[in-house]
């Protein structure tokens, strides 16, 4: 009858992304510390985020507190600025990927995807077009028939993402949702990801273990240790200007040096090496001891010179040298501390010789001084 | 052949998270194991294989092999009333039984397994005592009891009992089913938007069916069966098949016994053979 034929569009499941903030959330299970202690985070509207730490560090509590799948002992979760800490799961409408999918495995894919539909009452031809168009933006459209066992585990995490947005949730909650996927395959969902959050625009909250993930995938990542945030930041932030030693070897392959701070730089040793700065995370000033993180790209290796005037550096002997394409890696061991240390020389640079002494160098800027 | 058996393929990570492949080919049952089956199986049903063509005799007493075929013997069972009422009292209870059974099954089977500890393993354990205590106590102490209470004889006395004695079947395959059943699902069913009643029923409920309808079933069987009890606490004005059948072979030797227990072996194998059809209409589809 209607002469206007409804193409799915994926703008019918774009919503604005909700603003999440956490005051003092805490959980506590009465074990000899709390599972989350004390976490203070905002997330704006439409922002990828990801909760990055190792395993019981407290990011998936944080994220099922955010869900309503896990009471707060503490705290206060607010959604826009208002407080849904003791909301039951159901009334919160946030959308939730699990690492293992969760697909009702007597129900068809249409079917999946329709239930938080059906669970709000929404009309028929409005559920049947909804569905449509969500199965579109996953690449799916076709397999509405097919029962979930019937597919493969990047088919049902597509299913389950879709059965996740297409009730238009306030934000989507994902909690490892990539961890049980094969490495190819993992690298095709991050992009779809980062695609369907361009095109949905709603806030992301991505729980993962995997640093490289965070790094890739986020514009901010929030790094948990021990049930509490250790530093805020973007990739780049946390990469580059790490505040403690825990962050500087969770993100990335790092050198550490344990100094002792000083009045206008650090002491290794007998040896002095200046401060730029810049460098110096918060906390450094008072604290006892300090380390100072150098990432491999950025030792040089003084081979046909001596090290420039001001720079650190540290005298080692060349373990291990592997040509890996883009870089040369240098694995050598101090020889006053008996560090490992690695190094990635540019390709162009001199081969050393392993069993030969030779000064690693960097630019004082391009060091980090941290707190442990 | 020798490449096939070269490498038992160890497990990689590149496998993971794909559903892991079933390697493992069904073994064949041996020979001998199926022919022990048949033999157990022949065994079990020979006296049925007696009772039924006996059910059919045209003579007047019990005939095995029957000399002459006739349906005098269920023409007999379904004329007289008093069987007749017996298999109405016995379905009427079976039915009840298995209702009631199934309900409070479930809900022990659901409540225990969200419970740990010494508490919830005691109410377990207390669930399944009439299956282990035996069928000649619980007849006494029932009877006692009943006696004090006024309800030898009454509906609600059969329905109570028989409630009692099938539930641990309802417990123990709830539970097995439960076992089973993904809670991640009821997470994800309560971020979808469903209350924890409706995950329940559109969620929990569709997954661990096969085992609540075996759990019915099992129920109703008993039930109908079940015959020490029901001796104790019947009275003339109310007993179930198995009772007449009982007082009809030790007081009137009457080969109408031979139709009831036919019926009655009937019934019960429809019952049970319910779920397995089922299941193969199900899986057709």
């Amino acid at each position: 009858m209607s002469t206007a034929t409804h193409t799915p569009q994926a703008s019918s499941i774009q919503t604005e992304g909700t603003h999440i903030s956490l005051h003092g959330v805490t959980k506590d299970y009465g074990l000899e510390r709390p599972a989350v202690a004390d976490v203070d985070l905002e997330i704006e509207g439409g922002e990828f985020v990801s909760f990055l730490g190792p395993s019981g560090s407290g990011k998936t509590t944080t994220l099922n507190m955010i869900a309503g799948l896990e009471t707060v002992t503490r705290g206060t979760v607010s959604l826009d600025g208002v407080d849904v800490s003791h909301l039951p799961a159901y009334k919160r409408n946030l959308g939730m990927l699990f690492q293992n999918y969760a697909l009702f495995p007597h129900m068809t894919v249409a079917q999946n995807v329709a239930y938080p539909l059906r669970e709000r009452k929404v009309g028929r031809a409005e559920i049947k077009e909804r569905v449509a168009a969500v199965l579109e933006l996953v690449q799916l459209t076709g397999r509405e028939a097919a029962l979930p066992r019937q597919l493969s585990g990047g088919q049902q995490q597509r299913v389950a993402l879709a059965r996740s947005i297409v009730f238009n949730p306030r934000a989507l909650l994902l909690d490892e949702p990539l961890g049980a996927l094969d490495k190819n395959l993992r690298a095709a969902l991050q992009l779809e990801l980062r695609r369907i959050h361009r095109e949905v625009g709603s806030t992301f909250v991505f729980v993962t273990h995997d640093q490289e993930e965070a790094m890739t995938l986020s514009d901010r990542i929030v790094l948990f240790r021990e049930g509490g945030v250790e530093q805020v930041g973007t990739p780049e932030d946390l990469y580059q200007r790490p505040n403690t030693l825990f962050a500087a070897r969770f993100l990335g392959d790092s050198n550490t040096f344990r100094v002792v701070p000083g009045a206008d730089g650090v002491s290794y040793g007998d040896v002095s090496w200046a401060a730029v700065p810049d460098t110096v995370a918060p906390g450094v000033a008072g604290s006892q001891a300090a380390y100072v993180v150098v990432r491999p790209e950025h030792m040089e290796l003084a081979q046909d010179g001596p090290v420039p005037t001001g720079a650190p550096s540290t005298r080692v002997r060349i373990q291990d040298v592997e040509f890996v394409g883009s870089f040369l890696r240098v694995v050598a061991r101090s020889t006053d501390r008996d560090e490992l240390i690695t190094a990635k020389l540019s390709p162009g640079s001199a081969t050393p010789e392993v069993g030969t002494e030779v000064d690693l160098w960097w630019r004082p800027e391009s060091q980090r001084i941290v707190v442990p | 052949m020798a490449t096939h058996t070269q490498n038992p393929a160890p497990r990689h990570t590149e496998e993971q998270g794909r559903p892991a492949r079933r390697q493992k080919p069904v073994d064949a049952v041996p020979l001998w194991l199926k022919a022990v089956g048949v033999l157990v199986a022949i065994y079990l049903i020979l006296p049925t294989l007696v009772v039924i063509p006996m059910s059919f005799s045209a003579g007047a007493t019990f005939q095995f092999p029957p000399q002459e075929w006739s349906l005098r013997w269920y023409e007999s069972f379904f004329t007289d009333e008093r069987w007749l009422r017996a298999l109405s009292n016995s379905l009427k209870v079976a039915v009840s039984v298995m209702v009631v059974a199934t309900l409070v099954g479930t809900a022990a089977a659901l409540g225990l397994s969200k419970s740990r500890g010494r508490w919830a393993e005691a109410v377990r354990s207390f669930l399944m005592l009439p299956l282990v205590a035996p069928g000649i106590v619980i007849a006494v102490v029932v009877y006692i009891a009943y006696l004090n209470w006024q309800m030898v004889g009454s509906f609600w006395g059969y329905l109570l009992i028989h409630t009692a004695m099938a539930l641990p079947f309802v417990l123990v395959s709830v539970t097995a089913s439960l076992s089973g059943f993904d809670a991640n699902l009821l997470r994800a069913a309560s971020s979808l938007g469903a209350n924890p009643l409706r995950a329940f029923w559109r969620v929990q409920l569709p997954l661990i069916l096969p085992g609540v309808l075996s759990g019915a079933v099992f129920a109703f069987v008993t039930s109908l069966d079940e015959v020490v009890v029901a001796l104790f606490i019947r009275s003339p004005l109310f007993e179930t098949l198995p009772v007449r059948m009982f007082n009809s072979v030790t007081i009137e030797i009457d080969p109408t016994v031979a139709a009831a227990s036919s019926i009655l072996v009937v019934l019960a194998t429809l019952f049970i053979l319910t779920p397995q059809l089922f299941r193969l209409v199900r899986r057709k589809k």
